[in-house]
């Protein structure tokens, strides 16, 4: 197990999802959150100036909404699995709906598939009508080491 | 002999304004240089954009944005004029972790580009361009916004 994995263990069990983003030095850097609701994790991503890719229209970095919601599918998996090695992520494929715009951007993830050796991942991101998302994507991550 | 950039001043400007974005700059993003229609940004390791402290290795959201603003910056090398463009869709391999210490480039190209949507390609790599890190394929879709990205009212 790693020093990784066994910090985020810790902090899982006392549900201690701030110190889980303060674990993850780039995540603190874009200033993503998340909590635990009933739905499942809930990650968001309040508005910063920093997280800005078009400052004329203005909207979100789409680089960014990417790494938010890859940010949160590996939290989602790890916080939702046993075991204690770090999943690995494989791939990641990203569709662009909506321009993301200078408000909070909010994303949960679903687990489809967490086989042996790797998991599929389903992310979808919106901002005021989870009807009308700003992202979808999913990723592949390897869950043992070779 | 590689082709030269479709409008030379498209990508000069283009390849200004993307680095000085605000995301690009929190990365740290800077031009590296073109190879004719094939541009390269980098960012350096910095410990801020670590994913995994155990490991050094870079969040692979940095990744993400390297290699969206570089695809983005491959399209402005062809484009006759300036356009607003915006990613459709992006797909990343993660092939290796980055590695600690060392900057991460990419280099990117639009093998593609129709009347509604650009086609590219990207690999990352730190050491040598043989050895990538990640590779990447886009699609951006032309004429996107009629709010110009660059504003050539100003001097």
């Amino acid at each position: 197990m790693s020093e990784f994995m066994q910090r985020f263990g810790q902090l899982r069990e006392a549900n201690d999802y701030a110190g889980v983003i303060d674990a993850i030095p780039y995540a603190k850097l874009m200033g993503a959150t998340f909590e635990e609701t009933d739905g499942g994790l809930l990650f968001a991503l309040p508005f910063s100036p920093h997280n800005v890719g078009n400052t004329r229209l203005p909207a979100l970095h789409g680089g960014l909404i990417g790494g938010f919601l890859e940010n949160a599918a590996l939290i989602h998996l790890i916080w939702n699995r046993e075991s204690r090695q770090t999943p690995k992520i494989v791939n990641f494929s990203l569709d662009y709906l909506r321009s993301g715009k200078p408000q909070t951007l909010y994303a949960q993830c679903e687990i489809t598939k967490q086989g042996k050796r790797v998991a599929h991942v389903l992310i979808e991101a919106w901002q005021e009508d989870r009807a009308r998302p700003v992202a979808v994507a999913r990723a592949h991550f390897l869950l043992s080491a070779a | 002999m590689v082709p030269a950039p479709v409008n030379a001043q498209v990508l000069e400007a283009m390849g200004q304004l993307f680095v000085s974005l605000p995301h690009c700059e929190t990365l740290g993003m800077r031009w590296h240089g073109t190879d004719g229609r094939q541009p390269t940004l980098v960012v350096d390791w910095k410990p801020e954009l670590v994913g995994n402290p155990a490991t050094g290795v870079l969040h692979g959201g940095v990744i993400t944005s390297l290699v969206d603003t570089t695809s983005a910056l491959a399209v402005c090398a062809h484009l006759p004029d300036f356009e607003t463009i915006a990613t459709l869709d992006l797909r990343i391999d993660y092939l290796s972790g980055a590695r600690q210490g060392l900057p991460v480039y990419c280099t990117a190209e639009c093998y593609r580009l129709a009347s509604q949507v650009a086609f590219t390609r990207a690999v990352c790599w730190q050491e040598t361009p043989g050895q990538p890190i990640a590779h990447g394929v886009a699609t951006f879709m032309r004429g996107s916004s009629p709010i110009p990205m660059v504003d050539r009212s100003e001097p």
